[in-house]
């Protein structure tokens, strides 16, 4: 008796804990194209003049190729469409796509899920780096002195906050959020400081545009430089997407699996640098875009950067054509700062986050 | 499919210094290809450590590690990784992978950008996986695993790496009796060259040609579990006193603690 009972035992299987529940990933990817593509019809459909769905795509099909769409609209609406609207919108995608991935990239890096461009004050060195630009008349480099020095800014921002928060070769979560939170208010600082000090009221007053994070008056000449970053960057991270996922396993383990940590950690927080620096640039500090987006994602395709990143670049995209869109409707004629906008949404994401954590 | 040879193991030397303090003292040793070679030692003997120069993770201050002639400092990681594969003890991250895609982590070294999984790693992932009985697991969230769990998935991303070398750091570490056993014949069965860091002196003398005994830093004794095994070197480096037997089915040297102190210096030479 007591035998068969003992091999019963045995024979028993642990049961595994259960997977998690997800769609199917090409569902997932042709689910945020679509709400990428209909979140965009809406932002250029909607202002002070409505523009009917339909005319938005008649528009666009005709500039793209004067075959695929008979105008049959008045000429001011083509110009409202091509000249004023869609460099906006397509702006806030660019935005909201390399402020996800760079989320989403500097989560896997500092290996804390609590890591965003804003909270690392990454966002603000840039925007030191932009307003010197604008209050003291640089242009050494003519229309890239304002990216570069925006870069520059990200750059130095987070190699400070990822050395403070480092001590013997570990990194917890209060200390990078410290480190953050403290740097991103001194580069605030110094950035208001600039703006005060500053003689020239409309060099202050356009300084004060990087400060409050917002897409108005966005124009075509704005939108290639960081638009051409932001796709660089993606590219290259998809790329990396296999090491990004073995930073997951911790410094020794990525080492073990071949990866020289240190060297990619470099190469990659360059390359952040330079995405948030040319969208900072653009669009000043839009905070909690990329804290948030990454989470959402995981929680839809799961953390293999493979296929977490291009749904990171899409539902980032949505993201911020969306908060843009709500900016600048919400009390129009008036706009609220779009930064204003997902603080309000991200402040209360990011406490969530935080004790969902501590329960653990 | 194919596993990558035997690599033949060197230290030479290998020493390393953290705060003027020597963790591991001019470590040589070989191991022949296809051998497997237990480490064993007191707590804070320099076991992890001198494991970790092996992988990678911890550069000697001084000595080399050769794997077939090449100092594994000087080859490029991703060649490095093909060849020698690591368990590292437990790590648990802050992000849910499931346990396929931690698996799938060990293909990483035999791929370029943008290459994605084909048929022959999903077969690997999935062989690795069911080597370590671990096939039911492999969708599962990785944090949820218990500890036992979590170390026999790591060891599954190892053989993942189709490494002809292998370094275990406590493999047998939150493992029950049975997956004890298991992992340690598996490691032996694979044909591999294999150090392994082990706390138990019975598993070591079943599953190890040869022990590898550190204290202090130092290597001090090198030979087969007959020859290491023996009370005067328990009582030296575990400062215990123990009964060491052949066991009468085995064969092998048994260790059995004895409850009393060790007699203070005696005997040994």
């Amino acid at each position: 008796m007591t035998e068969a009972k003992t091999a019963g035992i045995a024979t028993a299987v642990p049961a595994a804990p259960a997977a998690r529940r997800r769609l199917p990933y090409p569902l997932v990817l042709l689910l945020l194209v679509a709400l990428l593509l209909a979140v965009a019809t809406a932002a250029v459909a909607a202002g002070s003049i409505r523009i009917p769905a339909g005319q938005v795509w008649g528009i666009l099909l005709h500039w793209l190729h004067p075959g695929l769409a008979a105008p049959d609209w008045p000429p001011v609406r083509a110009t409202i469409v091509l000249d004023v609207r869609l460099p906006r919108v397509l702006l806030s995608g660019v935005v909201g796509a390399g402020l996800a991935v760079c989320g989403m990239a500097l989560q896997a890096l500092v290996r804390n899920p609590l890591a965003d461009p804003m909270l690392l004050g990454v966002s603000s060195g840039a925007t030191v780096g932009a307003v010197i630009v604008v209050v003291y008349g640089v242009a050494w480099f003519g229309v890239f002195t304002l990216p570069f020095a925006a870069f520059g800014g990200a750059l130095a921002a987070l190699v400070a906050v990822y050395f403070l928060a480092r001590s013997g070769g570990r990194m917890p979560t209060v200390r990078l959020v410290l480190a953050g939170v403290a740097t991103a208010e001194v580069l605030s600082a110094v950035a208001s400081f600039l703006v005060v000090t500053s003689n020239d009221p409309h060099a202050a007053q356009s300084a004060l545009r990087w400060m409050l994070g917002g897409l108005a008056g966005t124009t075509w000449e704005m939108f290639w430089i960081p638009a051409t970053a932001v796709l660089a960057g993606t590219v290259a991270l998809l790329g990396v997407s296999r090491p990004l996922n073995l930073l997951l396993a911790g410094e020794e383990a990525a080492a073990a699996l071949g990866l020289d940590v240190h060297r990619f950690r470099a190469t990659l927080f360059v390359c952040v640098a330079v995405m948030v620096g040319t969208v900072v640039s653009v669009s000043g500090s839009i905070g909690f875009v990329g804290l948030i987006m990454p989470h959402v994602v995981r929680l839809l395709v799961g953390t293999d950067h493979r296929r977490a990143l291009p749904a990171a670049a899409l539902l980032g995209a949505a993201f911020l054509i969306g908060a843009d869109l709500a900016a600048r409707t919400l009390i129009s004629p008036e706009e609220i700062p779009v930064g204003v906008l997902t603080a309000l949404v991200g402040g209360p994401f990011f406490l969530w986050l935080m004790r969902r954590k501590a329960a653990r | 499919m194919k596993r990558g040879a035997p690599g033949a193991l060197a230290l030479r030397d290998v020493t390393v210094r953290a705060d003027g303090r020597a963790l591991v003292d001019a470590v040589s040793f070989d191991v022949a290809p296809g051998e497997v070679v237990g480490l064993v030692g007191p707590n804070g003997a320099g076991k992890s450590t001198l494991l970790r120069t092996l992988y990678r993770a911890q550069r000697p201050t001084s000595g080399r590690v050769l794997l077939d002639g090449d100092d594994v400092w000087t080859l490029p990681g991703k060649q490095l990784a093909r060849r020698l594969a690591a368990v590292l003890q437990e790590s648990s991250g802050e992000f849910d992978l499931s346990v396929r895609e931690v698996v799938a982590m060990g293909r990483t070294p035999h791929k370029r950008a943008f290459d994605g999984d084909d048929q022959t790693d999903r077969e690997i992932i999935a062989e690795s996986l069911a080597a370590l009985d671990a096939a039911h697991l492999a969708e599962a969230p990785f944090d949820r695993l218990s500890g036992g769990e979590k170390q026999r998935v790591l060891i599954a991303r190892a053989l993942a790496q189709r490494a002809g070398t292998m370094v275990l750091d406590e493999p047998t570490n939150h493992l029950d009796l049975r997956h004890q056993l298991d992992t340690l014949r598996l490691v032996g069965g694979l044909g591999v060259t294999g150090v392994v860091a082990l706390h138990d002196l019975n598993l070591a003398a079943m599953f190890c040609a040869r022990i590898c005994v550190l204290h202090g830093g130092r290597l001090v004794a090198l030979g087969t579990p007959e020859e290491i095994l023996t009370r005067d070197l328990l009582a030296d480096v575990y400062q215990v006193d123990a009964s060491i037997e052949p066991h009468p089915v085995t064969g092998v040297p048994q260790v059995v603690l004895l409850p009393g102190a060790p007699a203070p210096f005696g005997g040994h030479p």
